[in-house]
């Protein structure tokens, strides 16, 4: 059998300092990414909201010939429209309809309410010219296109979407919560449900960051990356709630630590081969699927280092604090007998 | 025995497996439900199963788009309407000296004009007549002036705006009841233009005949119930055979508390029976105001005597609101003869025997299809105005199809990846674990088929995620059974103890995300559902495939060669 990874032996617990250090980095980015966009004069919004949740300018393109979707996008993205949906009209063939989102007032497109247009106008351009105005498109001889409607159309997926999205997953969430609390115990399920938190936080701040465009397929991204981060905790909290039973008399903070390195492999390969599929999904996928999976992408890489690095010193943290555990790594064997002793009288958790 | 007991077990696991891939099979590939026929067994038409099988969404297929447009302007002419109505009544309840009221009702103008003789009534009847009409509602007011012996209520173009912004937005609650009682899957309905212009956009994906959803759609479904100028039972119901004729019994022209509708007496529900010859109507002189009208209807239902096609009829039941003040009236009023009046016809008419409180029926003859459209409709309610349609035409898939391409491509090299690497990093087993993913991923859709759901992209991320779990569910198999094989332990007794201990962390992680899945599902709308059904759909078909099916084949693996000195995993 091939085995790349065994007999690992890592003090995970004894990094949680950089672990968190480096969480609260990221966080402290996006948040500043977030504020600090929408304080700024002329600033942007804090997320770069798509055009499902900020709406936009539908406008409806006749063409002599219809180039293919991807040029018409790519013209787009050539103009700074890279959000753009782009509809084919099937039943009028040589129509086509663009949908871009609600865009701010900049130099080339002064007028406000004509701005999708424009920028409309300004990206088909380089297919030939629109037709004149006055004439319909096949009047004017010269002309590749005709812009026959613009229409503003308020957002597909408003508020109440994004406020129903977040209190289904909160309410979900206080059910994992509660099955965690009940099947191993309280301070794992804190610590479960604290990384999903986590993750979600560490991956709206990339989008913040880095202004990926946030629309409805992220919402879908962000629901299965809350499912992968808590199916990796779990994992982890069965082998530690095994091993307890295992081995008594060792500490957790071993316990916890051998199971990380135990799962290790399983770990390692499970995430190994989500990330890599979602990063075929991120370089070959199409633009429109980008943004979903990069949340995933995100979402794979923060829901491992997660496990390790919040779920389970949280839980032991917690336990420490109620004095079932140790927060350090075990003393030397003398002093171990003396520390056992002391532990002794006292309930170990995560035991059923 | 014991043997004899294990191998009549892998019987069994054995033929359970193959069914379920069988039942999987037929599912996706086959025929739909009355579609069966040789030619569905062919490649051809295999495929074209499949298609028809599988419900894809707006974002993956596209279908129909269609801009309507809230005639605004008759909303508020039959508000106008009603208010100089109210406003005469009022005043002349309170024995104010009017005479007439009049009213101006063209582009953009909305207004009327009380006329009275009492000059010095003036602040009375202001008072009076806004105390009971809602001209100062603060989000649109009317305009007040007054010469001697007229006063004025116009509405100005702000408050006009107000109330078409309130229209649209009712229309926009209504049709979306509509469509989804009617059970358009995933549509998307957006207010286009100005908010006041009363502009709609709707997508839905296929839908099997978008002319009734049209009609559904706009189907006013103004519902009153009235009562009938007539000389009471047991004299039949007086009706007149003109319109003119209707009108000389009350002098010549509608007022403002009589009005003239056509009668159609038993005759279908006009939607289905164009083709058949009808009776002229006769017509029928009713009071107004009415004494219900659609908004106190709680409940609507179509029923059938006779379970015959063309014999239905819609009973309703009223809000308590509504039942107490019908109830008030039909007992002042037994004998007399009550009108339901649907739009601008009257459907039925029924003399009153005894004091009724909380429901009525609509009779007519009505189609099966025709009378649950109308029962939806009036369950939803009226629609504030007429809806016209703009725009149609069919759109294709809003995620572009060239980014369905793509993504479609790309996941395909994912899974190859992952079958790729399952294979070489678990040789033999890793044979088990494509089944798996394979099977995971047939009876998901097998599921999403025999469940009628929708396919959409955040569905597609629940399938994925779910496959994702397949794969997981997997590995914690094969690292279970490699740390027991490097423990020491017999094939056998490794592979028994691996799928053992594995299965109690499968089903925790399957158990947890099911839980939150499971209230997506139930507090989730569109978007969010699709995602949760076929992960749900998908965990439950991994406990079968990765663990009954996998453990099964490495059964038949032990069985065959039960001397096997390597598992090759």
């Amino acid at each position: 059998m091939i085995r790349i990874f065994s007999n690992i032996n890592v003090d995970w617990m004894g990094k949680r300092k950089i672990f968190i250090f480096v969480s609260i980095a990221i966080l402290l980015a996006g948040l500043i990414s977030a504020i600090g966009r929408q304080a700024a004069e002329g600033g942007t919004d804090a997320f770069n909201l798509g055009v499902d949740f900020r709406g936009g300018t539908v406008v409806t393109v006749k063409f002599k010939e219809k180039p293919s979707t991807d040029e018409i996008r790519s013209a787009l993205q050539a103009v700074g429209i890279g959000d753009a949906i782009i509809q084919d009209s099937i039943d009028k063939k040589d129509e086509v309809l663009i949908k871009v989102p609600a865009l701010g007032r900049r130099e080339e497109c002064p007028n406000f309410d004509e701005a999708g247009r424009c920028f409309v106008e300004r990206a088909l351009n380089s297919f030939g010219k629109e037709a004149e105005p006055t004439l319909s498109l096949d009047q004017d001889a010269e002309a590749r296109y005709k812009i026959v409607g613009t229409e503003v159309v308020g957002p597909v997926a408003g508020a109440q979407l994004r406020d129903q999205a977040i209190a289904a997953t909160l309410l979900g969430l206080l059910g994992i919560l509660l099955y965690i609390a009940y099947n191993y115990d309280w301070t794992y399920a804190a610590g479960a449900v604290i990384a999903v938190f986590h993750d979600v936080l560490v991956t709206l701040a990339f989008f913040s960051v880095f202004q990926w465009e946030i629309n409805l397929t992220v919402v879908a991204a962000f629901l299965t990356l809350v499912g992968y981060s808590v199916n990796d905790s779990i994992v982890i909290f069965d082998r530690i709630r095994e091993n307890t039973t295992l081995h008594r008399g060792e500490s957790i903070y071993k316990l916890t630590n051998d199971s990380i390195n135990q799962t290790m492999s399983r770990t390692i390969i499970t995430n190994a081969m989500v990330f890599l599929s979602v990063l075929a999904l991120v370089l070959f996928g199409g633009e429109v699927l980008r943004s979903f999976s990069l949340a995933l992408l995100v979402g794979a890489v923060t829901g491992t280092y997660s496990t390790i690095a919040i779920a389970s010193p949280i839980a032991i943290w917690w336990q420490s604090i109620i004095g079932v555990a140790e927060m350090e790594q075990p003393k030397k064997e003398s002093e171990k007998l003396a520390s056992a002793a002391r532990t002794s009288g006292v309930r170990r958790t995560v035991l059923r | 025995m014991a043997v004899r007991r294990k191998k009549s077990n892998l019987w069994t696991r054995t033929i359970i497996s193959l069914a379920v891939v069988f039942v999987g099979l037929y599912m996706v590939f086959g025929p739909p439900r009355d579609q069966f026929s040789a030619s569905s067994f062919t490649w051809e038409g295999i495929k074209k199963n499949l298609s028809e099988n599988i419900n894809l969404g707006l974002d993956l297929r596209g279908g129909s788009h269609l801009v309507m447009r809230v005639k605004v302007e008759e909303y508020l002419k039959a508000l106008t309407d009603n208010y100089r109505q109210a406003a005469f009544e009022a005043a002349k309840n309170a024995g104010l000296s009017v005479t007439d009221v009049t009213e101006v009702v063209e582009d953009n103008k909305y207004s009327f004009t009380l006329i009275f003789s009492d000059p010095s009534q003036k602040d009375t009847i202001i008072e009076e007549v806004t105390k009971k009409v809602d001209l100062e509602n603060p989000v649109a007011p009317w305009n007040v002036s007054s010469t001697d012996t007229t006063i004025t209520w116009s509405l100005p173009i702000q408050s006009q705006k107000a109330l078409a912004r309130q229209a649209t937005e009712q229309a926009l609650k209504i049709i979306e009841s509509r469509i989804n009682a009617f059970g358009v899957k995933e549509p998307t309905l957006q207010v286009i233009g100005s908010e006041e212009s009363g502009r709609l956009l709707l997508q839905m994906p296929g839908v099997e005949d978008p002319e009734r959803v049209k009609k559904l759609i706009s189907a006013e479904s103004k519902l009153e119930l009235m009562k009938v100028v007539s000389p009471p039972y047991p004299s039949p119901v007086q009706t007149y055979a003109t319109k003119e004729e209707a009108l000389a019994s009350i002098g010549g022209r509608e007022t403002l508390s009589r009005k003239v509708f056509p009668y159609t007496e038993r005759e279908d529900n006009v939607s289905s029976s164009d083709n058949k010859e009808k009776k002229p109507p006769r017509f029928v002189v009713v009071e107004t105001p009415a004494v219900i009208d659609g908004s106190e209807i709680r409940d609507a239902a179509a029923v059938s005597r006779t379970g015959m096609q063309g014999d239905y009829q819609i009973i309703f039941s009223l809000k308590p609101t509504g039942a107490q003040k019908f109830g008030e009236w039909t007992e002042r009023n037994i004998n007399n003869y009550m009108a339901v009046r649907l739009n601008d016809e009257v459907k039925s008419i029924a003399y009153i025997k005894s004091k009724i409180t909380d429901s009525g029926e609509i009779t007519g003859r009505f189609t099966k299809e025709s009378a649950e459209d109308l029962a939806l409709t009036l369950r939803s309610g009226a629609l504030p105005a007429p809806i016209e349609y703009q725009e149609e035409r069919t759109v294709g898939p809003s995620l572009g199809a060239d980014s369905i391409r793509a993504g479609v491509s790309a996941s395909i090299g994912g899974l190859i990846f992952v079958i790729s690497f399952m294979l070489f990093y678990y040789r033999g087993a890793g044979v088990n674990a494509v089944i798996a993913l394979l099977l995971n991923l047939l009876l998901t859709m097998a599921a999403v088929v025999f469940f009628d759901a929708t396919l959409t992209l955040p569905g597609i991320a629940g399938l994925i995620l779910g496959i994702g779990m397949a794969v997981d569910s997997n590995v914690l198999i094969f690292e279970r059974i490699r740390e027991e094989l490097l423990a020491g332990k017999t094939i056998s007794e490794s592979v028994d103890l691996g799928f053992d201990r594995a299965f109690v962390t499968i089903i925790d992680t399957h158990v947890t995300t099911i839980i939150s899945a499971v209230i997506l599902y139930i507090y989730g709308t569109g978007a969010i559902r699709g995602f949760a059904v076929t992960l749900i759909l998908g965990l439950l078909i991994n406990l079968f495939s990765a663990v009954y099916v996998s453990k099964t084949i490495f059964m038949w693996l032990l069985e065959k060669r039960p001397n096997m000195q390597r598992l090759s995993i």
